[in-house]
């Protein structure tokens, strides 16, 4: 297993997720000499640039071309490669759904996709390159495993986590560079299992990505009014931790979901699965983009009218929170 | 010599449009892709017959076998027929097609132990699957090829050209994809539907190295088959082929394109095909 120092943990948030990304990939190919990474043009954007010149014979780069991406994956998956595709997340996700469903849910190929900027921080480009859709499209795919890690060394153990696991994983990747740092030190992740940010028994804040800052942030400001609440960090959303929403609905007056996705299809609607289906009667507020597309603007920008910032997230909680 | 390996293909592509019909028939009305089953009948019996290495229902996973990606999923019978034909499938299993529970849908599921190499159907697929064995067989030192047979009206998919696009530059050797050219799709012919005429100058711009035959022509197949340098490819082959070939009643009807039999019909179906039984291949 990669172990990682502080000045590691440093770096990864220095260079954001995708570059982080690209990085680890350095170390995972020496351990692994059937690891093959496949892009969409995009080389650079995944912080793949070094591997690529360092690495030629586990590279490959099909164009700007990704339902072929995915079938090209799968094709050596299938003979015992481990195969890891990326291109931005519209482009891994939506543009390439149906070879997705077919060749990773339907075949059960193992692929990993690593979705780039997933989310709202690339606004400023527009909503052709932002990602708002993916965790409920790919959650009606069976057989993939769907993780949105915290910060960039959480995207390093998911990376390495699901080279290693049964089945095909999407990773979505958030935020930009100078990703916030929540965990300051290595930490046990398994896939699959939430973490607790904070403890606090008056409500929990479930949220993931990188988005998760903004809830930690709020938590502070929640303190302030004196609301003790619980954050977790639900990195896999499918299959999600219904053992710790279980725990949550039992200990706190209410569940909150923070998502950088619509709340349509995403963490919420998966929470809210969980409540509904095991009957634990409990209030949920999902706070994520209201189902519409903003107009383009920077990520705090969009953060702001979206209402995803810690501002906004604890004026909701808290106008929630005292009607209960 | 050569004439007794072209009655042998002979015989295996009688069998073949036999066991086609029958599968067709017992469907009933589930119904069944049978006039682009026929139309790839004789190029399948070459591969399956003749040129395809390593096939082995008491080794099926062997690594070094050449491998068969039928894109153009919806001919399925004639896939379940030619395995049937090389002893991958039972008759019992046959007798289960489009049946509850079964593993031989109308387009095929990935099954690797009974000689179904992938899942195939939602069309356009099948290209990039075989770029993916083709580079699998170039890491690992394989000397094998890969075949994939792709339907005129599936080149209408954009991914096809994607993969086409991709296959050259690739540097692929052993990737060889014959196009049944029969110029039908589901609903019309291929020209009014949606044009794809110049498909060899089409192949031929993107890096292929492009032939066109009768797709019926046993002789003709065999020939391109032995005659293609199997160490520069990708190669393309264009097969001129009759949508439902064989069956008087079904040739270029593109009633046929998925249908069920009536009994009278596949009485005078199976009598047309005058069967030996003495199967030799």
């Amino acid at each position: 297993m990669l172990k990682f120092d502080e000045r590691k943990i440093k770096l990864f948030s220095t260079i954001g997720q995708r570059a982080t990304f690209g990085l680890v990939a350095l170390d995972l190919v020496k351990i692994l000499d059937n690891l093959i990474i496949l892009t969409s043009d995009v080389s650079t954007s995944a912080g793949l640039d070094r591997f690529r010149k360092m690495y030629p014979e586990n590279y490959y780069d099909v164009g700007i071309a990704e339902q072929n991406l995915i079938g090209v994956a799968t094709g050596l998956a299938s003979e015992g490669f481990k195969t890891v595709t990326t291109t931005f997340a519209p482009f891994q996700t939506t543009r390439c759904c149906e070879q997705i469903k077919v060749n990773l849910g339907y075949m059960q190929q193992k692929v990993i996709l690593v979705g780039l900027a997933s989310g709202i921080s690339l606004g400023n480009l527009g909503f052709t390159h932002c990602c708002i859709e993916d965790f409920g499209i790919l959650r009606s795919i069976p057989n993939i495993t769907i993780i949105s890690p915290a910060d960039s060394l959480e995207v390093a153990k998911t990376f390495e986590a699901a080279l290693y696991h049964n089945q095909s994983c999407y990773i979505r990747l958030t935020g930009t560079s100078n990703n916030p740092i929540i965990y300051k030190k290595d930490y046990k992740y398994e896939i699959g299992k939430s973490i607790q940010i904070k403890n606090g028994n008056d409500l929990t804040i479930f949220s993931n990505g990188s988005i998760i800052n903004e809830c930690l942030l709020a938590c502070e400001e929640l303190k302030k009014n004196n609301i003790d609440a619980s954050l977790i960090n639900m990195h896999t959303v499918k299959p999600i931790d219904e053992t710790s929403i279980k725990n949550a609905c039992i200990k706190s007056k209410m569940i909150v979901s923070v998502e950088e996705h619509n709340i349509y299809g995403g963490l919420g609607s998966a929470i809210a699965e969980v409540i509904a289906k095991k009957n634990f009667n409990k209030k949920l507020l999902t706070i994520g983009i209201d189902d519409y597309y903003e107009k383009g603007g920077n990520y705090d920008y969009l953060k702001e009218k979206y209402g995803l910032n810690s501002n906004k997230i604890v004026s909701k909680i808290l106008s929630s929170f005292r009607n209960l | 010599m050569e004439n007794d390996e072209k009655i042998l293909i002979e015989n295996f592509s009688r069998q073949l449009k036999y066991r086609i019909i029958n599968m067709a028939y017992e469907a009933g009305s589930a119904s069944a892709h049978i006039g682009g089953a026929l139309s790839i009948s004789d190029i399948v019996s070459v591969l399956f017959c003749k040129k395809m290495n390593g096939l082995d229902s008491n080794n099926p996973l062997k690594k070094s076998r050449d491998r068969f990606i039928l894109s153009k999923g919806h001919a399925c019978l004639a896939y379940y027929s030619a395995l049937f034909l090389k002893k991958f499938l039972s008759e019992d299993i046959l007798s289960t097609f489009e049946k509850n529970n079964s593993v031989l849908l109308g387009h095929p599921v990935m099954n690797r132990e009974k000689g179904i190499e992938f899942s195939t159907g939602s069309l356009g697929m099948g290209l990039s699957l075989g770029i993916g064995l083709s580079l699998s067989s170039s890491k690992n030192k394989i000397n094998n090829n890969i075949y994939v047979i792709l339907g005129d009206g599936e080149c209408n998919e954009g991914s096809v050209w994607e993969a086409a696009m991709a296959a050259p530059n690739l540097n692929l050797k052993n990737l060889h994809v014959i196009i049944d050219k029969n110029n039908f799709q589901q609903t019309g012919t291929t020209q009014d539907i949606m044009n794809t005429s110049n498909l060899n100058k089409k192949w031929e711009s993107f890096g292929w190295n492009v032939s066109e035959i009768n797709g019926h022509d046993i002789d003709k197949i065999l020939k391109y088959f032995n005659g293609i340098d199997y160490t520069n490819g990708p190669n393309l082959l264009i097969a001129n082929t009759v949508k439902g070939k064989g069956i008087s009643f079904m040739e270029n009807n593109n009633d046929w394109h998925h249908s069920p039999l009536s009994k009278s019909q596949f009485e005078t179906a199976i009598d047309e095909l005058n069967i030996n039984n003495n199967l030799k291949c």
